[in-house]
């Protein structure tokens, strides 16, 4: 390369356009910008507003949220005699992960036949494809009539509300291996159902720990919806309980904190994949 | 013919694909033991003659015999390599070398202990000389690595045959080279059955112990009207100089005229021999042409 010092070699952009090269720090500044400005807003707005009403409960000062949260998480409920925020925590995360574990198996097994088997796509692919049309919380009073209004009820919800949708990634999945792993699969002496469960799902699995990670934020609209209409315990019980008395110093550590939770297990399985699944990023997989 | 006669037998098959004809009355008999190539012009119908073989796909009429038995369905009896996506990605090099003996072992044999199976499988990861890589995923490997496992893979089944499909056909010129003197050195210990199938002349006649050329380049007496739906055929069957583990061989005039001879016989659309002048010099080599073929 020659360089001339009448045309010294052009630096990509820092932030415009498509060739722009925002660097490892800056890319961090970006990244916490729109929280910063969130906040900055939020602050200002709340204070406005406490300014001209001293006893404002709409958008409550940090001082005010860290209060209770104290109060709901580190300090035992006097009828009670538990910590809310733990015994919610625990109601709801228990719910979640039946449902979407059960999701997730019934998927992957429903999933992987499909896309092998011709014969039972016939069958069960226009079916599920049906399924996955009914809009879940449509049928909510179905559940609570037929499952009470106990644990039953939600964690069918949030099952109902993600396995079709898994279900159909995973048969994706299945038929886009190439043709050529199943003619070689049965030259290797492979049975049908070796074929399925030792060459197949090992196979899918990394794509089934992707379809789970896309599902969770439906799971937790379900899970929420639920807990909302009929509940005892739960994040989402305790949100729309605490509503009655617009305790948004009570809403709002309760939604940052779900998001957290959504965050941590998005997160997991992340780690999850990279650690057992190497081969999957490689093989054209998300990174 | 042969002392083997008809280990592979491939008898009046033709194929076609929504009425067109592809492979048109093929004949074909190769002895056990041959490294039986196959060359042709692109979309002669190579790749499908090897998926009958395999049994991927069956012919709309026709006979294919493996030992008198007709085939079937892939299985164990016969061992497959792509050009690609021959290997599981999601095993090690040295659990896809083993899988075969892990999924249920070879016909016939007694179960292999586990202790066994890996010796067996290191043992065949020294043969393709990859003893040091037998941990890492394919996709950590070279195209070239990769498919030496795929061979390996195929070989420790002991198949009566390995068909392979342009297996280094993504390989750059020195690693394809490399790999045909591996293949050829392998074909010389194990003398298995090989049907190579690659669009390389060089190749072809560098490998094979028997060439075949399949084109749709000739005429017949089915005339030349559009309503003549005339699909590949086996034009010509040579058997080239034998193979040696050196690619000088390469340079020799003989090697150079034989494949001016192929691309002029099988490659050049204006060049078109009638199905009754074929050359087909190989001891094996056998026709029978229909009556309108013929006359």
């Amino acid at each position: 390369m020659d360089k001339s010092p009448e045309q010294p070699t052009r630096k990509p952009p820092r932030f415009f356009g498509i060739h722009a090269r925002p660097g490892k720090a800056f890319s961090i500044v970006l990244a916490i910008l729109p929280f910063a400005v969130l906040l900055i807003v939020y602050l200002t707005a709340s204070e406005i507003r406490h300014r001209e009403n001293e006893a404002d409960k709409l958008l409550p000062k940090i001082s005010q949220m860290t209060a209770a949260v104290q109060h709901m998480a580190f300090e035992k409920n006097r009828r009670t005699g538990t910590y809310l925020m733990l015994n919610d925590t625990l109601a709801s995360m228990k719910r979640l992960l039946i449902g979407t574990g059960l999701a997730a198996a019934t998927a992957l097994l429903l999933g992987l036949n499909i896309g092998l088997f011709p014969g039972i796509n016939a069958a069960l692919n226009p079916f599920i494809t049906f399924i996955a049309m009914i809009p879940p919380l449509s049928v909510l009073p179905i559940l609570f009539i037929s499952f009470g209004v106990d644990e039953a009820a939600k964690i069918v919800l949030i099952f109902l509300g993600i396995f079709p949708l898994i279900t159909r990634d995973i048969r994706l999945a299945v038929h886009k291996l190439p043709h050529e792993q199943l003619t070689k699969a049965a030259t290797l002496g492979a049975s049908q159902f070796q074929l399925a469960y030792r060459i197949i799902l090992p196979q899918v699995m990394p794509r089934l720990i992707e379809a789970v990670r896309l599902s969770l934020g439906s799971a937790w609209l379900f899970l929420i919806a639920a807990e909302a209409i009929a509940a005892s315990s739960g994040l989402g019980y305790r949100i729309f309980l605490v509503r009655r008395y617009l305790a948004m110093d009570v809403i709002l550590p309760y939604v940052l904190w779900i998001t957290f939770l959504g965050f941590v297990m998005d997160w997991l399985l992340r780690h999850i994949m990279r650690c057992f699944y190497p081969w999957y990023a490689a093989n054209g997989g998300h990174k | 013919m042969s002392s083997q006669p008809g280990f592979l037998h491939i008898i009046d098959v033709y194929k076609a694909y929504n009425g067109k004809v592809i492979l048109d009355n093929i004949d074909l008999q190769v002895s056990r033991g041959e490294f039986c190539t196959v060359v042709g012009p692109s979309g002669c119908g190579k790749s499908t003659l090897l998926r009958l073989i395999i049994g991927a796909e069956v012919p709309t009429a026709g006979r294919i015999l493996l030992e008198q038995q007709s085939v079937g369905p892939p299985d164990i009896h016969r061992g497959i390599v792509f050009q690609k996506y021959s290997l599981f990605p999601h095993l090690t090099v040295l659990d896809n070398i083993s899988l075969g003996l892990r999924l249920g072992g070879r016909p016939g044999s007694k179960e292999m202990s586990g202790k066994e199976i890996y010796e067996e499988a290191t043992a065949m990861l020294e043969k393709i000389r990859l003893a040091e890589h037998g941990n890492k995923y394919p996709h950590e490997l070279s195209g070239g690595m990769q498919q030496r496992v795929a061979i390996g893979q195929s070989l420790i089944m002991k198949p009566k045959i390995l068909v392979m499909d342009e297996p280094f056909g993504a390989l750059d010129p020195n690693t394809r080279e490399n790999m045909q003197l591996f293949l050829v050195e392998l074909w010389e210990q194990e003398k298995m059955t090989v049907f190579f199938v690659t669009h390389d002349l060089e190749e072809a006649a560098f490998l094979g112990t028997r060439l075949l050329v399949l084109s749709q380049y000739y005429v017949d007496d089915r005339g030349n009207g559009r309503q003549v739906n005339r699909g590949a055929k086996i034009t010509a069957d040579y058997q080239p100089p034998a193979t040696v583990s050196s690619k000088a061989v390469k340079q020799t005039r003989e090697f150079n005229e034989l494949i001016a001879c192929i691309r002029r016989e099988g490659f050049d659309p204006d060049f078109l021999q009638h199905a009754e002048e074929f050359n087909l010099k190989h001891p094996d080599s056998f026709q029978t042409l229909t009556r309108e073929e013929s006359g």
